[in-house]
């Protein structure tokens, strides 16, 4: 495959650039501020020249081959080598992530949340990076592994650092819950690996030993859930969710956004990636638990929604219900789930990563995030109002707009799940996913029906556009009113992307589903040749 | 049999086609495109563009445009097909003699038609499983009507708009949803797979939401949104799943060839039952069917030209659309053809007729229209689920112009009689002098949705109630009957309060407080000063122009609209007049049984002896109607009855609330949705999160008990694990946080240790 190996050290340079950037960091003095920004800055966006690189070079017709394959001995006592690739699953994450982190910087620029001290927050951002970017294109499971935990560190500190007022209980939950989840997962890792008697922890020799040697499905079943435990907790998947509502609310605005859009897929992706294609019979064992943990996620999720107070804490609960969706497409564990997976992936990256960037702004803004005390942001800021009705109607699933792309292709899979799964049990989940999408869209509405219209509440009344000051608002002497002005022009850098890729995918998916759908088929041909 | 629907295919090739039928994809492209401009620029193109309205007018005109040369090219399709044009080849003239021959004359004595092929274009759009799926446009007659249709009264309601929403603070923002309203039901219409029609449909419902909500600072307007949508999503679920089984029984998305495998594969009657079931769910939503109707009367709370435009003539019209779209799937799912009865026409028959007992107690003038819409979109139904496809069709086509008219004529009543007043009770009457065009127009459109004789309802609801009966659903044709009565019965009663009789309240000239004019529950938009100072004389928080005026003619923008629909009105109905043996409209929309993707649908023949009895129903309501009105209305006879007498009480209280629906839904919510969603929550907090926390204290309480007892005894390295890092997390953090924390890493460290030695143990024995 020399072809496929062309220019492989762009992956590297994708990963590692970041950690560069934060080394520089390290030298410059802590008061250096604005050189802080500027260097991370540069380094986020030098990231994405790379993978926007990488996606230019990328052979399109090839999806379903690993691209820029590197195979370099790493640490050669415990048998794990440095193995990375690139195909149509890794591709869209890679450059996504790459993506937010440059936007999150950008909003940044005026946006460092107390106790500020860029320097830190930037340069753990990126180190950030780092572990996300080598988890999409890691083709060795220790490599993976360390990936996937080098992002605990820095999201438990900007947790703990900048966060809300109890940061400290939400990032301890954060690291502990997450960490307990990767023991097993390590765990199945290692099973697998003495089980198959491999010689490395590649990914590919690991999937093809698996299916030469007929490892029993028992066996598979039981290293499936060492790994369903990582990866679920990861997702988070209901029942083990419960530390995402206090992480997002705790978090900076920026902690939540790169929670919601990169985080949170690192387990779902883990599924696609390792799961499936390596342990098909464990995968069809916990398909019906999976399916059915995904329809509870989605409609406890909701409900979980409806109840809440505040505005970003039912954003964080709206993300177990989306996540379920894409848990449900991997369930049936066809090629119309998986790609809906992989593109509710993408889709909730960008749409809920937007909401939490607009919660972030109304909280600066309002100093609060409790729905009941905010009313008429429309009135007091069109655009930011607009936009958050924009994020809300993508993130019901409205077709036209990315979301519908991730959901609706995720129900229509579970009407008929791959051979050998319960259809009864699917068509069950399906309904009840379809319910869940009205619910969504109680929530979302009620929420911007609360927030958004109506005329502002009398603490608030007098800032924004509402008395003619212009969009800087700083006419009104009442204090709570002083801060709330429009979208200001970091925000519309950061935001604008986002928002145009949310309508490009919606209104063209092929721009996807051609990156996915061989990338899915290959992942399923162990699925496949295990028939019903 | 066989032998000649393969003959058609061919001749389907010889058919003429041309530019605009291949390009019909860019008349919803244009509106698309020009709400974008409307949106990012709308306020910033400053006056040449009426602040973007003009943008939005001119798209909708050159949508128009072009539909209308598709339109052309597709009768002119047709007509090569049929032989007598000079398109056609001889090829197709001699297969079309043939097919005459031998396939046996219909019911009736009809001669099978030659099929026309509809226009196809697609483009990929997404691909899964291997599979390209598309995206593009699916002309034939229905939809061509259609887009002819919606283009025409788009255009005028946009015009209108320009003058009744002038100064309006949100005047450019309201054009830019019309328009994108206009694209996604266009999108839809032309829809070449159910995604597609998906798409437009859930457009639509965006578009409703803000424009029913465009006044959103009321907490009302906002509510009435909210209900839209929402009840509207709730019937969507059927659309989702109904989709889904479609596809995986056809194995296709595509419009034809769902239709194809519905009247083909004939095993799978059930799963076709349970799919419509699904549908209808989703059409007794959108159209406003029974149980769902309750969205549509509450949707008035937008301004009039939505009114006239979604909830009346088009937008809602949507569910019909899905039926006729998909009919051979409801035609074999539901078994059409046995006669009798089934869901369809069920819902339909129920819907007339509790809509037309509930616009006989409306004081709102639009919320008589609004529950006229939910009957007349009931006969839609009907028509469907009784075999009248053509009727039905025709139907929609004739409503959409008098209904159009009859909003837009209560929205000139209210914009230059009534002051923003929709009550007819108190602000209307005795108005007919005073707006001669108004009356006229909104008088035509009357008759013609009543039904009168040589109007355009009379040629499609009579066709509907003469082909129930035909079809074996006497039942339905006996529903039709009492909906026409009633209908006429509400229309005359509506008439007369707004155009006859005294003039009252605004309508005499008195003026009500400026601001309590806000504070009216429909027409409540405050005109304020755009910051760009749009309207040179809206300043003042009033309508200047017409303030202080009184009653008086709308305005040209107002007036010709009006005119152009009420023409329609008039004369829509002649392309179908069966007493007159005119069958345009059945020629060129109706497709043929031979290309195997549309029933053999039978049609009545017309006799004036059928008709006789639904003129006479009509006449005799018109006098009670209008006799009654002015009994009760001027001379003050049997006024107050409700109140005297328990049963006429009763009945009136029933229907005043609405048979008490909103309550039910609305206790549905209040007393299942949210304690529902409580206690999801409080699962949350006390028991998932409950067994982590709780399970923590436990632990915490182990490890103490093993660092005191084992550790410091000396037994050193056994345990170091779970309580020595809990020790140390604890440490760090004591005094921010009670003791969870410490928990927390006790208890996930201890339980991972014990766990992942229990599995590697297992896994290495086996």
């Amino acid at each position: 495959m020399n072809h496929l190996t062309d220019q492989n050290w762009l992956l590297t340079a994708g990963i590692f650039t970041p950690l560069l950037g934060a080394v520089v960091m390290m030298f410059i003095p802590r008061a250096e501020e604005q050189l802080h920004k500027i260097v991370a800055l540069a380094a986020a966006l030098l990231t994405l020249v790379f993978g926007i690189v990488t996606m230019a070079k990328f052979k399109y017709d090839q999806a379903d081959s690993l691209q820029f394959y590197v195979d370099k001995t790493w640490i050669p006592v415990i048998k794990s080598r440095y193995i990375l690739g690139m195909d149509g699953l890794g591709l869209p994450l890679y450059v996504l992530s790459m993506a937010i982190v440059a936007l999150v910087i950008i909003y940044s620029w005026n946006h460092i949340p107390a106790p500020g001290n860029p320097k830190a927050f930037l340069a753990l951002m990126l180190l950030l990076e780092v572990g996300m970017n080598g988890t999409f294109v890691a083709q060795d499971l220790i490599l993976f592994f360390v990936f996937f935990e080098i992002v605990l560190l820095p999201m438990y500190f900007m947790i703990g650092v900048w966060g809300g007022e109890n940061r400290q209980y939400a990032s301890l939950k954060f690291f502990l819950f997450t960490l307990f989840g990767s023991a097993f997962m390590l765990l199945g890792f290692l099973g697998l690996f003495f089980k198959t008697g491999a010689t490395t922890f590649g990914i590919q020799e690991l999937a093809g030993l698996v299916q030469s040697m007929g490892i029993s499905k028992s066996t598979q079943t039981l290293i499936f859930a060492g790994m369903f435990l990582g990866f679920a907790i990861k997702v988070p998947m209901f029942p083990f969710h419960t530390w995402l509502p206090d992480a997002h609310t705790q978090a900076p605005t920026q902690g939540s956004v790169l929670l919601a859009a990169i985080l949170l897929k690192l387990g779902t992706f883990g599924f696609i990636r390792i799961g499936i294609p390596i342990l098909p019979l464990g995968a069809k064992a916990w398909a019906p638990v999976i399916a059915i943990l995904a329809v509870i996620g989605i409609i406890y999720g909701a409900l979980g929604c409806l109840a809440q107070t505040d505005m970003k804490r039912l954003i964080a609960f709206s993300s177990v219900a989306h996540m379920g969706f894409v848990m449900l497409g991997i369930s049936t564990l066809t090629s119309f789930g998986l790609n809906a997976a992989m593109f509710g992936m993408v889709a909730h990256g960008l749409i809920t990563g937007m909401l939490f960037f607009v919660a972030g702004s109304v909280k600066e803004r309002y100093h609060t995030l409790e729905i009941k005390r905010l009313s008429g942001m429309l009135k007091q800021m069109p655009h930011l109002g607009w936009i958050m009705g924009f994020c809300a109607m993508a993130s019901l699933g409205l077709p036209g707009l990315a979301g519908f792309w991730g959901e609706f292709p995720a129900i229509l899979s579970s009407y008929n799940p791959a051979p050998g799964l319960s259809v009864t049990l699917f068509r069950t989940c399906m309904v009840i996913a379809a319910i869940g999408t009205v619910l969504a869209a109680g929530y979302l509405l009620w929420l911007y029906q609360r927030t958004a219209f109506g005329e502002p509440t009398a603490e608030f009344a007098g800032g924004g556009d509402d008395h003619g000051h212009g969009t800087d608002g700083h006419g009104a002497a009442d204090d709570h009113a002083s801060d709330i002005h429009d979208v200001n022009l970091t925000e519309w850098i950061a935001w604008a992307p986002l928002l145009a890729a949310i309508v490009v995918f919606g209104v063209y998916p092929q721009f996807m589903f051609k990156l996915f759908d061989p990338a899915v088929s290959f992942a399923l041909k162990g699925v496949a040749a295990i028939g019903g | 049999m066989l032998f000649a629907a393969e003959t058609t295919e061919a001749a389907a090739e010889a058919l003429k086609s041309g530019w605009f039928l291949d390009h019909a994809w860019v008349i919803p492209v244009i509106p698309a495109v020009a709400f974008a401009i409307i949106i990012l620029f709308g306020r910033r193109l400053g006056k040449p563009f009426a602040h973007g309205a003009y943008v939005g007018i001119a798209s909708m005109a050159s949508s128009f445009v072009l539909s209308l040369g598709a339109v052309v090219q597709w009768i002119s399709r047709v007509n090569s097909a049929e032989g007598g044009a000079e398109g056609a080849s001889a090829l197709g003239r001699t297969i079309r003699a043939f097919g005459q021959g031998i396939i046996p004359h219909a019911e009736g004595g009809e001669a099978a038609r030659a099929f026309v092929a509809p226009v196809v274009k697609t483009f990929t759009w997404w691909q899964s499983g291997g599979e390209i799926f598309k995206i593009g446009s699916h002309a034939d007659g229905l939809s061509l009507m259609l887009i002819f249709v919606v283009t025409l009264i788009s255009t005028l309601v946009q015009i209108y708009s320009l003058e009744y929403v002038r100064g309006d603070r949100r005047f450019t923002h309201f054009f830019g949803a019309l328009t994108l309203f206009s694209a996604g039901m266009l999108a839809m219409v032309l829809a070449e797979n159910t995604i597609q029609l998906l798409l437009g449909w859930e457009i639509m419902g965006l578009c409703s939401f803000m424009l029913i909500g465009h006044w959103w600072e009321e907490r009302a307007n906002s509510e009435a949104a909210l209900k839209a949508f929402w009840t509207v999503r709730v019937g969507d679920v059927g659309l989702l799943v109904g989709i889904t089984m479609l596809f995986f029984g056809s194995g296709s998305f595509s419009i034809e060839k769902i239709n194809e495998w519905a009247l083909t594969n004939q095993k799978s009657t059930q799963l076709l039952f349970w799919t419509c079931i699904a549908l209808l769910c989703a059409v007794i939503g959108k159209s406003g069917q029974f149980p769902l109707h309750t969205w549509l009367p509450d949707a008035m709370a937008g301004p009039t030209p939505v009114s006239s435009l979604l909830h009346s003539s088009t937008m809602v019209v949507a569910g019909v659309f899905l039926v006729a779209r998909l009919y051979p799937v409801f035609w074999v799912g539901f078994h059409i053809a046995d006669g009798g009865i089934n869901p369809l026409a069920l819902i339909g028959g129920i819907t007339i007729l509790i809509s037309g007992l509930l616009a006989l107690v409306q004081v709102d003038i639009k919320k008589v229209l609004a529950y006229s819409t939910v009957g007349q979109l009931g006969y839609m139904i009907m028509g469907l689920g009784v075999g009248a496809w053509t009727p039905a069709v025709f139907h929609i086509f004739t409503h959409a112009f008098f209904k159009a008219c009859l909003f837009l004529g209560a929205g000139s009543v209210s914009h230059s009689a009534s002051h923003h007043s929709f009550d007819m009770k108190k602000d209307m009457g005795g108005l007919w002098k005073k707006m001669p065009i108004t009356f006229a127009t909104f008088g035509v459109s009357t008759l013609a949705l009543m039904g009168v004789p040589f109007l355009s309802g009379f040629f499609s609801k009579d066709e509907i109630i003469d082909n129930a009966g035909h079809n074996g659903y006497v039942a339905f044709q006996v529903i039709g009957l009492i909906g026409a009565f009633l209908t006429t019965a509400y229309m005359s009663r509506t008439v007369y309060l707004t155009f006859f009789g005294q003039a009252r309240g605004a309508a005499a000239g008195e003026h009500h407080d400026e601001h309590a004019a806000a504070h009216d529950p429909h027409d409540a938009h405050e005109v304020e000063a755009e910051p760009e100072g749009h309207d040179a004389h809206a300043g003042v928080g009033a309508h200047g122009h017409d303030a202080h005026a009184g009653p008086h003619e709308s305005p040209w923008l107002i007036t010709v609209p009006l005119a152009v629909l009420a023409i329609g009105a008039a004369t829509a109905g002649y392309l179908n007049a069966a007493p007159f043996k005119i069958e345009k409209f059945t020629e060129w929309v109706e497709p043929s049984a031979l290309g195997k993707s549309f029933p053999a649908v039978s049609h009545a023949a017309f006799e004036w002896v059928k008709a006789l009895p639904s003129i006479l129903i009509v006449a005799s309501a018109l006098v009670i109607g209008f006799g009654l009105s002015k009994l009760v209305y001027e001379k003050k006879k049997f006024y107050g009855l409700t109140g005297r007498n328990p049963i006429a009480g009763g009945i009136y209280a029933f229907l005043w609330n609405k048979y008490y629906l909103d309550a039910l839904y609305g206790q549905i919510v209040r007393f299942v949705g949210h304690p529902l969603a409580k206690l999801a929550y409080w699962i949350n907090q006390n028991i998932l999160d409950g067994v982590i926390n709780g399970a923590g204290k436990t632990s915490v309480a182990t490890g103490r008990w093993v660092y005191r007892w084992i550790d410091q005894r000396g037994v050193d390295g056994i345990v170091n694990g779970s309580a020595a890092t809990a020790k140390g997390a604890g440490g760090a953090l004591r005094g921010t946080e009670s003791g969870r924390i410490q928990q927390y890493a006790s208890l996930l460290f201890g339980a991972a240790a014990v766990a992942a030695i229990a599995l590697v143990l297992y896994v290495q024995a086996k």
